[in-house]
């Protein structure tokens, strides 16, 4: 069977099996946010940034080859991913004390896991618009990191393709596809995958928070 | 004229300072107690969803935050229309709150009080403090460590962290408490309440056998706080009492949602901390007190025995007790009764059970009044359509004592600074000690003991510093 070599352990991999597909059968962890399997990858968060062959590379969207040589722990690597996580955070409003997803947020865990313990740049507080229009959810776009995860799942999955990404830069803003742009006017369920999908604490299901007491959430 | 000005207040929860003005001759002409910080929480948790509110006002202190969670839950509640919880939510509500109160109290008295107590306000000053008691009184020391230990403990164990847990959600609690955890609570709880009375006799016979305490800082006023049913003290849940300074009802029996027609709110342009005061006195007579004192004056008895017994000692001797020290007595009779109670509620079938909420349609509008250790809170929200807080409303147990506070300041001042040639750290420490008696919470935040240096400055009318002191 073909292999490629994870920090020197050597994985096999099937056809058609990306690096994080080989890295996460094998059980060796790459930190990713915007991953997910079954769905197709863009590495749009570039955490999962690893070096093959010398060269840097998006985990999730490299396909898998014989003979690579791939380099996740180094300290060149958790310097680079501690930057885009930092960047991640000062980008949003991310406030994890108040957050309802604290403890089952995969942003707040991968900075746990890379040892973050400030922001280093300067926050940027941008000014984005909450939409609470729906009777059952509610879009928090502070803590939107444009993972795009919501996007795929509502258009793949759920086949309604309610959410899109529009402009570009720091006016890059989770919409939704509606005429009057609200979430009210679609036809999303809090069953949806889009809404579970959701890494962050970006959408919601509403009066839901703080139900899981402490020691019981995902991450724990 | 001179200014003087004690900036930061020492041991206290917060940044504050004190400005005293004296003439040419030295003689008091204004006292003010100053609350520097600003913390702005009613406008920012506007647009935010209701339910995240009692975890994001919780942060408001780091050594309350429960009481805040608490209050915040139950006008949560009530915007949801919730009545009545589940027996063992609100069980569970009550046995975090007292564990809040214990801990709370404990702080207090030991950490922050009890070396002006114990050692005297003139004594050395890189001596009185809490390294200062632990070298002294260690067995005392450790006991005030440990009394705040467990009430600590009783929060993690219901909120996941000692400090800025989660537990009440909107119509209960979001976890039960296993048997384990109630044996593990139970099982020193009986050290606890004898630690407790006797931290009542130190208080006791500290107040009495200094006949100066009884009249220090002696300011007379109404006071407020929640009373039962049957006009017993109350901590979690009940209508609002006012007595005035000679013990009689200004008011009594009225829902804590009536507090908008009992209480108005003066704004200063030398404080960022409110003026509240009683419509029916009036601005300038309407000020008044709250917390231990308050609650211990106010209630008719208090429900579990020891602490009872030690409520009728507290007033045999003259009612109501007006000396702003006798806060520190009433301060460990409540923490007996916290421990009580905690025992009981730890014995009661209902604080295990399973049955944590109830679910009801969404109103718009919701007020929460709890006793906080510092006294009376009172969190008030109205929300949107959509659910998004559009008005929020704190009125935070210190603010109550603002008033009271300036005027014990003025006392002191009056009395030990008033026409002196010199003012020593001594005479400063006073006025800190006559703050500290109400145990105020001047930002409801985090703060390090013994890390706030005190700088006096004496300013002549021209803004030069005269002379300054440092500690």
């Amino acid at each position: 069977m073909k292999a490629i070599s994870l920090d020197g352990i050597m994985a096999p991999f099937a056809e058609g099996h990306t690096v994080m597909d080989c890295a996460l059968a094998a059980n060796i962890p790459i930190p990713h946010l915007c991953y997910l399997p079954r769905c197709v990858p863009h590495g749009s968060c570039r955490l999962c940034t690893v070096k093959i062959d010398g060269r840097f590379a998006s985990a999730c969207t490299q396909p898998a080859m014989e003979g690579q040589h791939v380099e996740i722990d180094t300290e060149e690597l958790r310097q680079l991913r501690l930057s885009l996580l930092r960047m991640l955070f000062v980008e949003g409003n991310h406030y994890c004390p108040s957050c309802e997803k604290s403890g089952s947020c995969r942003l707040q865990k991968a900075a746990y896991d890379e040892g973050m313990l400030d922001l280093h740049y300067r926050p940027w507080y941008p000014k984005r618009e909450m939409d609470a229009s729906h009777p059952d959810i509610l879009i928090d776009r502070d803590r939107c990191i444009f993972c795009e995860l919501c996007v795929k799942a509502s258009r793949d999955v759920d086949g309604k393709n309610i959410f899109g990404i529009s402009g570009r830069g720091t006016d890059t803003r989770l919409v939704v596809n509606s005429k009057s742009g609200l979430l009210a006017d679609t036809d999303i369920s809090a069953q949806d995958r889009a809404v579970e999908v959701c890494p962050v604490g970006a959408i919601l299901v509403k009066g839901l928070g703080f139900e899981i007491p402490i020691g019981k959430r995902l991450y724990d | 004229m001179t200014r003087i000005v004690i900036d930061p207040l020492s041991r206290v929860e917060g940044h504050g300072k004190v400005t005293l003005l004296l003439d040419e001759e030295n003689r008091v002409v204004e006292a003010r107690l100053h609350i520097v910080e600003f913390r702005g929480f009613e406008k920012f948790i506007q647009g935010r969803p209701y339910w995240e509110v009692p975890v994001l006002v919780e942060r408001l202190c780091g050594i309350c935050p429960v009481s805040h969670h608490l209050a915040a839950a139950k006008a949560i509640d009530g915007i949801m229309g919730v009545e009545k919880l589940t027996p063992t939510a609100e069980k569970l509500r009550r046995l975090l709150h007292f564990g809040q109160v214990l801990q709370s109290h404990a702080l207090h008295f030991f950490h922050l009080a009890s070396p002006d107590l114990l050692f005297g306000f003139d004594s050395e000053i890189a001596h009185r403090n809490i390294t200062g008691l632990l070298k002294d009184y260690p067995d005392l020391a450790l006991k005030g460590v440990r009394l705040r230990k467990y009430g600590q403990e009783v929060i993690r164990v219901i909120m996941g962290k000692r400090i800025h847990g989660t537990a009440a959600i909107a119509g209960g609690m979001n976890k039960a408490l296993s048997f384990e955890e109630r044996d593990a609570l139970l099982g020193n709880i009986d050290e606890i309440i004898f630690w407790a009375d006797a931290s009542v006799d130190l208080a006791r016979d500290i107040f009495l056998s200094t006949p100066e305490y009884r009249n220090f800082a002696k300011v007379s006023s109404p006071f407020l706080s929640l009373s039962g049913k049957c006009g017993e003290h109350e901590l979690y849940d009940g209508h609002l009492r006012c007595r005035s300074a000679g013990g009689d009802f200004v008011f009594d029996e009225i829902a804590d949602s009536g507090y908008t027609g009992l209480i108005r709110e003066e704004v200063k342009p030398w404080s960022y901390m409110k003026f509240p005061y009683l419509v029916m006195l009036g601005k300038e007579a309407g000020w008044y007190r709250v917390g231990p004192l308050a609650r211990i004056n106010n209630c008719d008895l208090i429900s579990s025995p020891m602490a009872e017994a030690r409520r009728r000692e507290f007033v045999s001797d003259g009612w109501p007790v007006h000396a702003p020290l006798a806060y520190h007595w009433a301060r460990m009779i409540e923490l007996l009764h916290c421990a009580e109670k905690i025992r009981g509620l730890l014995e009661d079938t209902d604080i295990t059970g399973g049955d944590l909420r109830v679910e009801t349609e969404m109103g718009r509008e919701g007020i929460g009044v709890i006793e906080a250790p510092r006294g009376t809170l009172i969190h008030h929200y109205r929300v949107d359509d959509q659910g998004l807080i559009e008005m929020a409303n704190l009125v935070v147990s210190t603010t109550h004592n603002n008033r009271a506070m300036n005027e014990a300041v003025l006392k002191v001042a009056k009395r030990d600074i008033d026409g002196k040639k010199e003012v020593t750290e001594g005479m400063l420490n006073r006025i800190e000690v006559a703050i500290r008696a109400f145990d105020p919470c001047l930002s409801c935040a985090t703060h390090a003991v013994g890390k706030m240096p005190l700088l006096v400055e004496a300013v002549d009318a021209e803004g030069n510093v005269i002379w300054s002191m440092g500690k």
